[in-house]
C-alpha cells in the first residue's frame, strides 16, 4: 500500500511536466521561431486577409480552375471539420463505380490516355492539397479553353508552382491545386 | 521503385541503425544509474521528484511489488482520463465547446490510451477539446510509453541479474524514462516538425472562404432534429451551398512528436498522419518514421549492453530488421501492382485510393509497416483502402504479436518470449536443457512466455468469431464480402496487440467494439507485461550457467534464422485459415474481376 503514494504524486507532477510545461515549451519556441506554420501556413490576399491554409486542399469543380483529388471527406469534399479517406476496399461495387464516374468526368472534358491514379482515386486525408504535374498537365487544355488562355502560358504557370523532391530526393514531386488556383485569379 | 525512392529508403535505414548504439547505449547507462549526459540538467529535477513522491532509488522491488506498482499506476491513470473525457464540456481550453464522451466511448479511449493502444473511435476535431488532447491524451502518450520501457527494462534486468529477488525500481524507471529519454526527444522533434509545417497553437477554429462555393445534400431536418423521411421511407435530402469552411487549429506538434516517439498513434484528427497539418512534408513523413522505430531499435543495445553481450541485442535487431524490411517488399510490390479492376477503367499506375501524394508511394509504405510493425497504430494512409496482399501485410504484422520492432519495451519483451520458446524447442531437439543468456530455462519460463505469445492470438480469433455471429457487429462493415471480415479481424487485433490502427471504414463506434475492445486491450496489454514480470523474477533468482559445449550460442546468425522462423510458423499455425477467408480470398476475387 506504501506504493499509493508515489502512484498519484507521480502522476500529478507528469501531468505538469508532459501536460503543461511540454506543450507549453514547443508552443512558446514555435510561435516565435516558426510563427506562420505554427500558426497554419496560411495564405493571405492583397489585403492581408487570410483565404486558405497552403496545406489545406480546396474543392474545385469550374472548367476554368485546376482540379484537386478527390475527397471523401463527409457533407462535402475538402471539408477540413472531418478528414477522412474513403475506407472503400479495393473490390468495393460502389467504390469501383464511383472511380469510373470520375474517369468519365475527366473523358467528358476531352482528355485522352492513361490517368494518373491519384486523380481519380481519393486521397487519405481528404483535404491532399497537391496533384502530380502529370496530372496537372492533363487539365491544362481544359483551364485554357475556359479562361481563354494560351496552353504554353499555363505550362509555364504549372511549372512555375511545380514543387521538385524536398532536399532534391525526398517524396514525390508534385504541384499545389490551390496557390495554382489563386495566381490563375490573380488574387495571390 | 524509382532510383530515388531506393535512395531514400537506403539512407532512412542507415540513419536508423546510425542511431541505435548511441540511443541504446545512453538508455542503458540511465537505467543502471550511471551518470549521462543530461545528468547535470535534469538530476536535481530527478531528485526533487523522488522527494515530493517520497521514492528512494536504493529501494528495489521484487517482480510482485513492481507489477503491483505497474497496475496500481495505470488504475490512477484510467481514473484520471475517464474522468476528463466525461467532464471535457466543462473543463478550461474548450473554444469549440464540443461537449463530453458517452460512458462508453469515454471507457474505450482511456483503456485504449492508458494500454498504450490509442485505437479511436472518435473524430479528434469535432469530439476532443484541447485540454483533453493536452492535459489528458498527451500525457497520457508519456506515460504509457513510459510503462512500457520499465516493465522491458525490469525484464531485461532478470536475464542480467544473479541470485537476487530485485528487479528494479517502477517509480525511478518511469522518471529516468520520461524525463531523460522521451521529454528531450519529444521536444526537438515538435519543433522539427513545426518546422516543415505541423501546427502548434491554441486559436479557436479557423473560418475561411472558398475560392468556389460548394454544392452539396444534406439530409433535411425536421424541428426536433430528427431525419425527414418521404412516403416510401427514403431520406429526404435539401441542396446546401458552402461558401466558407472551418479550418480546425490546436497544439497538434506537441502531441505528434511523442504520438510516433512513443509508439502511441493516436492523431489529433481524423485523418491522424496522413493529415497535413499533422504531417506536412517528405521530410516530417521520414522523421515521423523514425521516431516510431528509434525506442524500440535502440532498446534491443541496451538489452544486449546489459546482459553484458551486445551482440545478443544485435541478433535480436537483425531478426526485426529482416521481418520488417521483407514486409515492406511485399506491401510496395502489392500497391504497385495496384488493382486490375481500377486499371480496367483506363487508371494509370499504383493504387492511390487513401494515400497523400506527397510522400510518394515507397515513403507511404515505409510508414505502413513501421507504424504496424512497431504497436505505433498511427496511419499516413488509409489501410481499409490497400489492396488485398497490401493489407494483409499490416494485419500480419500487428498478428504476430508486435514483435517486429515492436511497442516501446512491450516488442522487446515479447521477442524475448519468442526467442525463449525458440530456445526451448531446438533444445528439444539436439537433447540439451535450454538455456538462454546463461539461465536455464525451466517450466515457469515456459508457461510464461507461452501466454505471453498467445494471448492477443487467442483473444483476436475468439472476440472476431463472436462478432461474426453478432448482428450488430456485422452491421458496422462498411465493405461487403471478404473485406468486411478483414475489417472486424483487423479492429480486433490491432486492440488485443494495442496496435490502434484500423481497417476505419468499420464503424466502431457502437457498443459491440467499445466494450469487448475495452477487454481485448486490457488482457492485451497486461496478460503479457505481468507474465514477463513474474519471468524476470523467476530469472533474477538464478545462478549463471557458463556456456558449454552444448549450448546454442543465441548471438549468431543461425539462431537469428530459427529464431524468425519460429516466429513465422506459430503467427502461420495461428491465423492461416481467418487469412486465408479475408484478404486472400479478396486478392482472388480481385484477380477473378468481380
Amino acid at each position: 500500500m506504501k506504493d499509493i503514494k508515489p502512484a498519484i504524486l507521480l502522476f500529478v507532477i507528469f501531468t505538469i511536466i508532459c501536460g503543461g510545461i511540454y506543450p507549453l515549451a514547443v508552443t512558446g519556441i514555435a510561435q516565435a521561431v516558426f510563427p506562420k506554420q505554427a500558426k497554419g501556413s496560411f495564405i493571405a490576399d492583397k489585403a492581408g486577409k487570410e483565404i486558405g491554409s497552403s496545406l489545406i486542399g480546396q474543392p474545385f469543380s469550374d472548367a476554368k480552375y485546376f482540379w484537386p483529388r478527390p475527397s471523401a471527406t463527409s457533407d462535402f469534399s475538402n471539408n477540413p471539420m472531418g478528414s477522412s479517406g474513403s475506407n472503400s476496399g479495393p473490390t468495393n461495387p460502389d467504390y469501383l463505380k464511383t472511380v469510373g464516374d470520375r474517369v468519365k468526368a475527366l473523358r467528358d472534358t476531352g482528355v485522352t490516355g492513361p490517368i494518373p491514379a491519384e486523380l481519380v482515386q481519393a486521397s487519405g486525408s481528404g483535404l491532399d492539397p497537391h496533384v502530380s504535374p502529370e496530372a496537372a498537365a492533363l487539365q491544362i487544355p481544359r483551364v485554357a479553353k475556359s479562361r481563354g488562355m494560351s496552353e504554353d502560358a499555363l505550362k509555364k504557370l504549372v511549372a512555375a508552382h511545380t514543387e521538385g523532391r524536398q532536399f532534391g530526393m525526398l517524396g514525390d514531386p508534385r504541384v499545389n491545386v490551390l496557390k495554382l488556383n489563386l495566381e490563375l485569379d490573380g488574387v495571390k | 521503385m524509382e532510383k530515388l525512392e531506393w535512395l531514400q529508403t537506403a539512407l532512412f535505414f542507415l540513419v536508423l541503425l546510425a542511431t541505435v548504439k548511441p540511443l541504446g547505449g545512453f538508455m542503458a547507462r540511465l537505467f543502471q544509474g550511471e551518470r549521462t549526459l543530461l545528468s547535470p540538467v535534469l538530476g536535481p529535477v530527478e531528485r526533487l521528484i523522488y522527494r515530493v513522491c517520497g521514492v528512494s532509488q536504493e529501494d528495489e522491488m521484487d517482480w510482485k511489488r513492481y507489477a503491483w506498482s505497474m497496475i496500481l499506476f495505470n488504475v490512477v491513470l484510467f481514473i484520471s482520463l475517464f474522468g476528463i473525457l466525461m467532464t471535457q464540456h466543462l473543463l478550461p481550453l474548450n473554444p469549440q465547446k464540443v461537449p463530453a464522451f458517452t460512458w462508453q466511448l469515454a471507457l474505450n479511449t482511456a483503456i485504449s490510451f492508458v494500454t498504450n493502444t490509442n485505437w479511436q473511435a472518435y473524430v479528434g476535431e469535432q469530439a476532443a477539446s484541447y485540454f483533453t488532447q493536452m492535459v489528458g491524451l498527451t500525457v497520457h502518450n508519456f506515460v504509457s510509453a513510459a510503462t512500457g520501457i520499465s516493465v522491458a527494462i525490469a525484464v531485461i534486468r532478470g536475464f542480467a541479474r544473479r541470485r537476487t529477488s530485485q528487479i528494479g525500481n517502477f517509480w525511478v524507471d518511469m522518471t529516468r524514462c520520461t524525463l531523460y529519454v522521451l521529454v528531450p526527444i519529444s521536444l526537438i522533434a515538435a519543433l522539427l516538425l513545426v518546422s516543415q509545417g505541423a501546427i502548434q497553437n491554441f486559436s479557436p477554429y479557423k473560418t475561411v472562404p472558398l475560392v468556389q462555393a460548394i454544392t452539396y445534400d444534406t439530409p433535411k431536418k425536421d424541428a426536433q432534429g430528427n431525419s425527414l423521411k418521404d412516403a416510401k421511407g427514403n431520406p429526404v435530402t435539401e441542396s446546401v451551398t458552402a461558401k466558407e469552411v472551418t479550418i480546425p487549429m490546436g497544439p497538434v506538434a506537441s502531441q505528434e512528436a511523442i504520438k510516433e516517439l512513443g509508439t502511441n498513434g493516436g492523431g489529433f484528427f481524423n485523418a491522424n498522419s496522413a493529415h497535413p497539418f499533422e504531417n506536412p512534408t517528405p521530410f516530417s513523413h521520414l522523421l515521423e518514421i523514425l521516431l516510431i522505430l528509434l525506442i524500440p531499435g535502440a532498446l534491443t543495445h541496451t538489452f544486449g549492453v546489459m546482459v553484458g553481450n551486445s551482440r545478443q541485442g544485435w541478433a535480436i535487431l537483425g531478426v526485426m530488421l529482416f521481418l520488417l524490411i521483407g514486409s515492406f517488399a511485399v506491401l510496395q510490390w502489392a500497391e504497385t501492382a495496384g488493382n486490375p479492376l481500377v486499371a480496367k477503367l483506363g487508371v494509370s499506375g499504383v493504387n492511390m485510393e487513401g494515400k497523400e501524394l506527397r510522400f510518394g508511394l515507397a515513403g507511404t509504405n515505409l510508414f505502413e509497416v513501421a507504424t504496424t510493425g512497431t504497436s505505433c497504430g498511427a496511419v499516413a494512409a488509409m489501410h481499409d483502402s490497400l489492396t488485398p496482399i497490401g493489407g494483409m501485410i499490416p494485419l500480419s504484422l500487428i498478428l504476430l504479436g508486435e514483435i517486429v520492432f515492436g511497442g516501446v519495451g512491450s516488442g522487446l519483451y515479447t521477442m524475448l518470449a519468442f526467442a525463449i520458446i525458440a530456445v526451448f524447442v531446438s533444445g528439444l531437439m539436439i537433447g540439451r536443457t535450454p538455456e538462454y543468456l546463461g539461465k536455464k530455462i525451466e517450466v515457469r519460463e515456459m508457461w510464461m512466455s507461452i501466454v505471453t505469445v498467445l494471448i492477443a492470438g487467442v483473444t483476436v480469433l475468439i472476440v472476431t468469431a463472436v462478432a461474426m455471429i453478432t448482428p450488430s457487429a456485422v452491421a458496422s462493415m462498411a465493405n461487403p464480402g471478404a473485406h468486411g471480415l478483414s475489417e472486424v479481424l483487423y479492429a480486433f487485433a490491432s486492440m488485443a496487440n494495442n496496435n490502434g490502427s484500423a481497417f476505419a471504414g468499420l464503424n466502431a463506434n457502437v457498443n459491440f467494439y467499445n466494450l469487448w475492445g475495452s477487454l481485448a486491450m486490457m488482457l492485451g496489454r497486461y496478460v503479457p507485461a505481468v507474465a514477463m514480470l513474474a519471468m524476470a523474477g523467476s530469472l533474477a533468482e538464478k545462478k549463471y550457467v557458463p556456456p558449454s559445449l552444448g549450448t546454442l550460442p543465441t548471438d549468431k546468425v543461425p539462431f537469428a534464422l530459427w529464431l524468425t522462423l519460429v516466429i513465422l510458423i506459430v503467427g502461420a499455425l495461428t491465423f492461416f485459415p481467418a487469412l486465408s477467408l479475408g484478404p486472400i480470398v479478396e486478392h482472388l476475387t480481385m484477380l477473378g474481376g468481380n
